[in-house]
This record gives C-alpha cells, sequence and structure tokens, in this order.
C-alpha cells in the first residue's frame, strides 16, 4: 500500500522537525504533534508559515514540527514582538508562535496585550503547565493558588487567567483546551490557523517532571478527570455544503449545533454539551471564564470569537506586495523626489 | 531715557561689528518661544547670512529656564560660543545670572518688569522693552496674548541690527504653513515692537546684521530630519520607535517624508508602529529584518538600555537591521534634554556575553542623511545590527549644510539567496548552512522566510549553534562560531566609512573625534594656527575602528581625543585595540551636557600641551 499522502502530494512525516529533547510525555510534544497532523490534514506549504517562539520548555518545540519552515526561537517574553515585526514585513506568510505560562503570564504579559491589541494575525498557542521547568519548577503566574510544590512550598498567590486577559484585550479568538484532548486540539488548531487575527490558544499542558501531581489542576491525571468540554467542535472547510437550517440557527437549545462563519468561508461547527455557552457573546466568554476559576471547573473549547478587527498591516494601509520583496523603485524615490526636499529647504 | 544715555557715553566708540556675534535669548520654556527664535535664525538664513541655532532647553514642558543660542558668523563656524555677546533677557528668574555673563561691551535686551529687578552693569547696553505696554496696544484676541508676546524681542531685535521687516513677514508666512491670519498677528507685534524700538531706543552697541550670499544654495534642518530623510531614501519598511527625548522626531521626520514613499493609490512601503515599550520596538525591527524587510528604531538613554537583550540576540543570530541612538546625558535618567557623546562604549558593546556591534558616528546633517540610507546597505552586506550613534545637538538642533547627495549605490541586499540562488549554491557548494562561511569574510549567505525551496528554512535563534544553525553545545562549534563572527568584524573595518583624515600639515599634535564636536574643532584648529600650534586631524566614522586609526597615532608625537562624554570613552576602545604604549594619547573629555565649544578645546588643548 502506498503512503497516505496529502493535498500536496507530502506524507505527515514531511512535516515533522528535528527530535524532541523535552522529557518524555510532556505535553507539549502532544501539541507538536497536533500541529504536524494539522498542517498536514490542511495541505500547508511549510516555506509559507513561520514559527516564532520566546524562550522555556514550551518555547523550544517550534524546533519539533514543520522543519520545512522558518523558525526563530526570540528572547524569554518577547515573541509578540518579533511576530509583529516578521508579519508586517511580509503578510503573505502565515505564523505559529508557541509561549509558554512564565513566556507569557509573567515576564511577556505586556507585549502579549499589545500584539492582541494591533491584531497581528497569527495562531499564539500557550503550553501552560503553571511551572518553569527549565530553572526547574518554581511557580508560575498561573499556578493555582494554595499549590505546594517541593522546593518552594504552598503559592500565596491567584492564578491569571491568560484566556481571560485575552478576551479584556480584545482578542477576537479565544479557545482553552488540554494536551491530552489530541480532538479538541486539532480542532481548534484548523481554525486558528483560518483565523485573520491574533488567535489565543491556552493549551494546558502538564509538567510530567515538576507539576503532575493529581492535586494539580495543570496534571494529566486532574486533566483526564475533570475537563469539561464546553461543546464538541468539527471544522467544516470553506468548500463543504452543510445544510441551511443548522446555521440560521441563533437561540439553540441543548444538543443544538452552532456554526461560525470564519473569514475564508469555513465553518467552525460547535455541538453544545451541557452548557450554554455561546462563544460569539463575549459576556458568556468573560462569565465562563471566571466561574471557571472560581469554582475549579476545567471548561475547554472555543472561549471567545468575533469578526475580526482589521490586522496591523490593514491598519498601516500597506501596499499588497510583500515589504521584504519590494524593488528598488519602490524602496528609493527618485532623485526629482530628493531634489523638491532640497530645494523647499532653500528658501534663500 | 537717562540711564540709556549716560551708559551710551560709557561704553567705548566701536568699530562696528557685521554678521560675527551671538545671541542668547532666554525665556520660559512652553512660552511660545520657540517660534521667535526660529524666526530669528531663518531670517539670518535668508539675509545669506551662516548661522546656527541650538536650543539649550529643561526637561520641562512648561515654566522652567530655556535659552536659545543664535550664531551669526560670516566666516562660517557654527559651533557653540561660550560666551554671546547680547541676551534677550524675557525670564525673570534667570534674568539677574544672564546678564552677569554678559562681556564688556555686551547687549541685553530685556522688558521693562524684568529690567527693575536686574542689577545694571555700566559696561553694556541695555534696551528696556514695555512688554506689557505694547501687548495692550496690540490687537491680539486675549487667547493668543500669551503666546506672541515673545515677538516683541523679534520686534526690537529686528529694528536694532537690522533685520527687515519684510523677510519676516515672509519666514512667518512660511512658518505657519501660508496661513496669513496667524502670519499677521504675529507679524503685527513684531511691527510695534519695532517701531516703538526705533523711536524710543538709542543704539549703543555695534553690532548688525547686513545681507551676505553665505547661505547661497544652503539649507537648514534638524539632524533627525535629516537621518529620517536618508531612512527614507534607503528604502526603509518597518519602523518601530517608543516616544523618548531627544529621538522622538527622528520618527515624527519618517512619518513627514512617507508619502514620499506611497504609491499612486496611496498605499505605504513603510509601517510604523508605535511600540508599547523600547523592548518591543527592537523586537519588532529584529522580526522584520529577519524576514527580509528593512528595519529600523530611534531611541536614545534608557530606552538603549531597554533594547540591550535585542541586540545581542540580533548581533548573534546575525539579523540585519539599524538602530539610531540619539544619544543625551545619562547615566540613568540623566538629563534627558542635554547633550552627550557618553553612550559610545555601551553601545559598541551592547549585549552580554562578547558582543561587538557596528556603529556609524555622523557629525553633521550630510552623514545624517549619507547614514540614513547606508546604514541598511552595511547591516544586509554585514547581517547584522547597525547602531547609528547621533546625539541631541545634531539631532534638534536647526544645522546649515549643503544640499544631501543623492545616493550614489544602489541598494545592496547582501549576500540574500532566493530560490534560484539557493539552488545554484547547494550545487556549488553541496549544501547550505545559514552560518557556512564560504567566502572565507566571516560572512555567510542568508534565506528569508517564504523562500519556496525544501532546504531554505532555518532555525534562528539567540542559542549556540553550529553553521547549519542547529542547536549545539559543543565548544568547538562554539569556538568556530566566535572566530567567524570576529572575522566579520575584521572584514567590517575595511567595508565601513572610513575616517575623514586632515594631516596635511607639517604638525606634532594629532587631534581625534567623533560626530558633532567637529565644527567647534574646526574652529578651535584656526585659532591654534593663527597662534602658530599646528595640528592634523582625524574623525572616526565607524566602529570598530578602521587601521588607518593606528597610522595617524603612530605619526604624531601627541594626539588629543576630544570628545563630550565624562570618561574619555573613544580614548578608551583606541587603548582597547592599541595593547602597545600608547601614553601620548590622552583625552580632553568634556561631557557637561552642552554642545561643544572651540574656546574650551582652545584652552584645554593648550594647558595639556605645555
Amino acid at each position: 500500500m502506498p503512503p497516505r499522502v496529502n493535498q500536496l502530494g507530502l506524507k505527515r512525516t514531511e512535516y515533522r522537525g528535528k527530535p524532541s529533547t523535552l522529557c518524555p510525555g510532556c505535553g507539549h510534544d502532544s501539541i507538536s504533534n497536533q500541529l504536524i497532523s494539522m498542517a498536514y490534514e490542511l495541505g500547508l506549504e511549510q516555506h509559507k508559515i513561520i514559527k516564532v517562539s520566546g524562550i522555556g520548555c514550551s518555547s523550544k518545540t517550534p524546533a519539533y514540527f514543520l522543519g520545512g519552515s522558518h523558525g526563530f526561537n526570540a528572547l524569554h517574553g518577547r515573541m509578540p514582538s518579533v511576530v509583529t515585526g516578521a508579519m508586517l514585513a511580509n503578510t503573505d506568510l502565515a505564523c505559529i508562535a508557541v509561549s509558554g505560562d512564565g513566556d507569557t503570564g509573567s515576564i511577556g504579559m505586556g507585549q502579549f496585550k499589545h500584539v492582541i491589541r494591533r491584531n497581528v494575525p497569527f495562531v499564539y498557542i500557550i503550553e501552560n503547565n503553571g511551572v518553569y521547568g527549565l530553572t526547574k519548577g518554581q511557580f508560575s503566574a498561573t499556578a493555582d493558588e494554595g499549590q505546594f510544590l517541593k522546593y518552594y512550598g504552598t503559592n500565596h498567590m491567584p492564578p491569571i487567567d491568560l484566556a481571560l486577559e485575552a478576551v479584556i484585550a480584545g482578542c477576537t479568538f479565544v479557545a482553552r483546551s488540554f494536551s491530552g484532548d489530541a480532538k479538541q486540539v486539532q480542532a481548534l488548531l484548523q481554525a486558528a490557523v483560518r483565523h485573520p487575527g491574533t488567535a489565543v490558544l491556552d493549551i494546558i499542558s502538564p509538567c510530567v517532571t515538576f507539576n503532575n501531581a493529581e492535586t494539580s489542576t495543570k496534571s494529566y491525571p486532574y486533566g483526564k478527570d475533570n475537563e469539561i468540554p464546553l461543546h464538541e467542535i468539527q471544522i467544516l472547510a470553506p468548500d463543504y455544503v452543510h445544510a441551511q437550517d443548522e446555521i440560521t440557527i441563533e437561540d439553540y437549545d441543548e444538543g443544538d449545533i452552532i456554526d461560525v462563519e470564519m473569514h475564508d468561508g469555513a465553518f467552525i461547527r460547535l455541538k453544545k454539551l451541557e452548557n450554554d455557552h455561546d462563544p460569539r457573546n463575549r459576556r458568556m466568554a468573560i462569565d465562563v471564564l471566571e466561574r471557571s476559576m472560581r469554582e475549579q471547573i476545567f471548561s475547554t473549547g472555543l472561549i471567545y470569537y468575533e469578526e475580526p478587527r482589521p490586522t496591523l498591516a490593514q491598519t498601516e494601509e500597506l501596499v499588497e506586495t510583500p515589504l521584504a520583496h519590494l524593488r528598488e523603485k519602490d524602496m528609493r524615490p527618485p532623485k526629482s523626489a530628493l531634489d523638491g526636499v532640497m530645494q523647499k529647504l532653500m528658501l534663500g | 531715557m537717562a540711564i540709556q544715555t549716560e551708559i551710551q557715553n560709557k561704553l567705548d566708540k566701536r568699530a562696528p561689528i557685521i554678521n560675527d556675534f551671538a545671541f542668547s535669548v532666554a525665556t520660559k520654556n512652553g512660552s511660545g518661544s520657540q517660534t521667535s527664535n526660529n524666526v530669528l535664525v531663518m531670517s539670518l538664513f535668508r539675509m545669506g547670512i551662516p548661522v546656527n541655532g541650538k536650543n539649550l532647553f529643561p526637561s520641562n514642558i512648561k515654566g522652567l529656564p530655556t535659552w536659545y543660542t543664535i550664531r551669526a558668523s560670516k566666516e562660517g563656524y557654527t559651533a557653540r560660543k561660550e560666551i554671546t555677546e547680547i541676551v534677550v533677557a524675557y525670564n525673570n528668574d534667570t534674568a539677574p545670572e544672564d546678564v552677569m555673563n554678559l562681556p564688556p561691551g555686551g547687549v541685553c535686551i530685556t522688558t521693562d518688569k524684568i529690567a527693575r529687578i536686574i542689577r545694571r552693569r555700566d559696561d553694556i547696553s541695555y534696551y528696556v522693552i514695555p512688554v506689557a505696554k505694547l501687548m495692550r496696544e496690540a490687537t491680539v484676541p486675549s487667547a493668543f496674548r500669551k503666546l506672541v508676546e515673545n515677538m516683541t524681542y523679534v520686534g526690537a531685535v529686528a529694528q536694532l541690527f537690522d533685520i527687515p521687516l519684510d523677510l519676516i513677514y515672509q519666514v512667518l508666512l512660511d512658518n505657519f504653513r501660508g496661513r496669513e491670519k496667524p502670519a499677521k498677528m504675529n507679524h503685527d507685534v513684531i511691527k510695534l515692537a519695532y517701531d516703538w524700538t526705533a523711536e524710543n531706543i538709542v543704539k549703543s552697541d555695534p553690532y548688525r546684521f547686513e545681507h551676505m550670499d553665505g547661505t547661497q544654495g544652503k539649507i537648514m534642518m534638524t539632524g533627525n530630519d535629516a537621518g529620517a530623510l536618508g531612512a527614507v531614501f534607503g528604502g526603509v519598511n518597518v519602523v518601530a520607535w517608543y516616544p523618548i527625548t531627544p529621538s522622538t522626531s527622528f520618527v515624527d521626520g519618517i512619518i513627514g517624508f512617507r508619502n514620499l514613499r506611497q504609491t499612486e493609490d496611496g498605499e505605504n512601503t513603510i509601517a510604523i508602529v508605535q511600540a508599547e515599550d523600547e523592548l518591543a520596538a527592537a523586537g519588532i525591527i529584529t522580526g522584520a529584518g529577519w524576514a527580509g524587510a528593512r528595519s529600523l528604531t530611534s531611541t536614545s538613554g534608557p530606552g538603549i538600555s531597554l533594547m540591550a537583550e535585542f541586540a545581542g540576540l540580533a548581533y548573534f543570530a546575525e539579523i540585519p537591521t539599524v538602530f539610531w541612538n540619539i544619544t543625551r546625558m545619562g547615566p540613568s535618567t540623566g538629563l534627558p534634554t542635554r547633550t552627550s557623546q557618553g553612550d559610545l562604549l555601551f553601545t559598541h558593546f551592547l549585549g552580554h556575553g562578547d558582543s561587538r556591534q557596528i556603529c556609524l558616528l555622523p557629525g553633521n546633517l550630510k552623514e545624517a542623511f549619507e547614514f540614513g540610507w547606508r546604514s541598511f546597505d552595511i547591516a544586509e552586506a554585514l547581517q547584522s545590527p547597525v547602531f547609528v550613534i547621533s546625539d541631541l545637538d545634531l539631532g534638534m538642533n536647526n544645522w546649515l549644510s549643503d544640499p544631501f547627495d543623492y545616493p550614489d549605490e544602489a541598494i545592496d541586499r547582501g549576500k540574500r539567496l532566493d530560490e534560484t540562488a539557493l539552488r545554484a549554491f547547494i550545487d556549488d557548494h553541496g549544501k547550505w548552512g545559514r552560518y557556512m562561511d564560504v567566502d572565507g569574510d566571516g560572512i555567510p549567505y542568508r534565506t528569508v522566510p517564504g523562500t519556496a525551496h525544501p532546504f531554505a528554512a532555518y532555525f534562528a535563534r539567540g542559542t549556540g549553534h553550529d553553521e547549519m544553525a542547529t542547536y549545539s553545545e559543543r565548544s568547538d562549534d562554539w569556538m568556530e562560531n566566535m572566530q567567524r563572527l570576529r572575522l566579520k568584524m575584521d572584514t567590517a573595518r575595511a567595508m565601513l566609512p572610513q575616517p575623514i583624515i586632515d594631516a596635511g600639515r607639517e604638525a606634532d599634535i594629532g587631534i581625534i573625534t567623533f560626530g558633532t564636536n567637529d565644527e567647534a574643532i574646526r574652529e578651535a584648529r584656526d585659532w591654534l594656527a593663527n597662534e602658530g600650534i599646528e595640528t592634523n586631524y582625524l574623525r572616526v566614522l565607524a566602529l570598530p575602528l578602521a587601521p588607518s586609526v593606528s597610522d595617524f597615532i603612530d605619526a604624531h608625537k601627541s594626539v588629543f581625543v576630544i570628545e563630550n562624554n565624562f570618561d574619555g570613552q573613544l580614548t578608551q576602545l583606541i587603548r582597547l585595540e592599541h595593547p602597545e604604549n600608547i601614553s601620548h594619547v590622552r583625552p580632553l573629555a568634556l561631557g557637561d551636557g552642552l554642545p561643544m565649544t572651540p574656546s574650551w578645546i582652545y584652552q584645554n588643548l593648550k594647558e595639556q600641551e605645555g
């Protein structure tokens, strides 16, 4: 039997990166795997994708997927600014960026907020495990209040909810998921990569070495036992023909379906489970996140979605040709232009 | 009147002094004096008189003292003068001291209100303007009254020193972009003061302006505007910045000139992002440079400190981008509105570990423009960040210059491989690695994201890497990479703008400097030469230092390194690069927050030389 290939005639293995050097069983590797699957399934061209990260365990992962894409392992907490520059330089590119809870929730909080505010189009994945791995087990800003860790004792600070921060900052695509829920992660990635705006995915991704005790809300055992998806998610490609009645339903009852149309004509189909969450309602999004935190409910899925604002490049009214590929005539005005400026300054 | 006549009698009858004296205008910050001073400077410029205006202003929006010095020099000297012959004392807080600072025979123009509180000197001329009375006569809406009050000294100065009123009106019109209403309102006040002065003041000083042709074909501009214009002609694509004095007006300049690069449909080829801080600004330009655009930031003082980590990353990952550092007084917040050359070493070594940054050192408007465009070619040719170190004096003050030369070289994207070139490279060398040095100059070949070739991608990183850009902690990989980076720096020494050397004189003394001290040195050298003390002169334009600096040091018995910082930073750098005994190289380092003056150089050089 010939190996399975995607629409570009590529095998899944051709979307892999270098072998992971993370701890065996790390949640981050599952996410890398889903990224490989996503790019394979959607038939993405790797040279049109950039991978950018900050510093930390999570930020090492771009080396482990899409080996045919340019990557940039930048500075701690500063991935968003590097993405901003790169996406202005070349608007033809898509960007998958990986960060962690320390990288985003502590040192990078400012850039996290501001990249959302500017609506730079990219997938912003936070691999959230509540702990600093590379420096060996300090609490991060998303760690549970009252949690106990071997060397650092009890955490007395309340956690920062990064999905909530994203919604508040004006993010138009906010999701929370669990690295152990491969199907949901895959669906959310397929939706996020289509979103022409900042798409934040806060994925709980357990650290098997420093924070995997059952008592931690960032652990595998906890995630497996407690994850409550808000809905089942399915991505319908732009060419999918669907029943008209299904997408017109606005006020739906339990068991109903909600279809969110995306910019490229694709649909995110949400099959509602035991709750009333509608991701198109900002108030509900904030409520579901606040309730989850208050009542320690591990709600996952598409938390918030809205039609994106203009991207930064659109706001800047840039030419269609990527700035990185402009020709000399578009980069250097003629001599007459300089003479004109000089003449004005010479009014003798 | 009685007092004035009395003083006049005491003053010598001196020969007229024409187009060769300096003013100091003392006002309160935010009182609208900027327009008045600008009108004076531009009027002199249009009279054909070589002129220079320097704003010595406080870090404050309103109320603190500010001084604006205007120097006219028929010889074309434009350095700041330590002593000005004339003071416009319009600030009651500083007036007593301003008057005391005048040389004998000087002139004080002040208001009747301030005249009552200053101690009289009998060796200077006083011209007292009844400002309140004139403003009562002026038909100015009350909302503008305070703002145009300073135009009274423009009127008095015009009458006393012969600046034609119609020329002033033209300058006002241009200042208000052709709008007649504000131009006329200001002009009315100027004319009131002009007429009052003509009728009531008896001139008792020898100073006068006269038309000449010293500015024919010249321009006046700030260095920040010149650098910004250069960047626009250099193909800048992405600008990211955070407001900070004195660099803010650099980006204002790019915003102003951005239309030169718009398409016919009004689309932009320059993106300008006001970042949340300097860290983000540095990150944005690093990302843009990596992705193949020409990117730039401009910053000062604390901003450059915040950019240190990205500077190290860009150096080590070999990403072309341009940083302008418009230097002000540090350390820390320092003196935000005072000029300095105190960031030379910090910028050159910006980044932790063994990093050494390419620096360009403009000393005048033409160089600011040239380095504005050339910095991008250098950054891409060397695949490295480039730091252009200007300062507040050049950046924010109006300088006189010949018009700028259009770039004489085509845009150079350096060793950048597209699909076809990458294919050819792999044919020639068997493989391509991001940090392979196949030319032996330390400069590898790069690809940018979006290149449609299966082997085009690489992983940029600040971590240790081998020539294939793969993560490596091996000592031999590390050492090879560092040796290649050092080789690249040596390649840079010859590629960068070479020092400007004037070594044609029979002289034991050599002067070395960088940046904006040039004008003051030129004048001081003339003074010294008049006394028979000949000097040769070298001005460094780039770091790392060019080999000709060593030759210059060896060729002179005594070398003075003149710099406007406290520690003698260029001297330290020269010593670092010259481990042999060079005790004959000595710093003349100042760093008092003000543009350097010829008299300081003249006195200190003579003293040190003995």
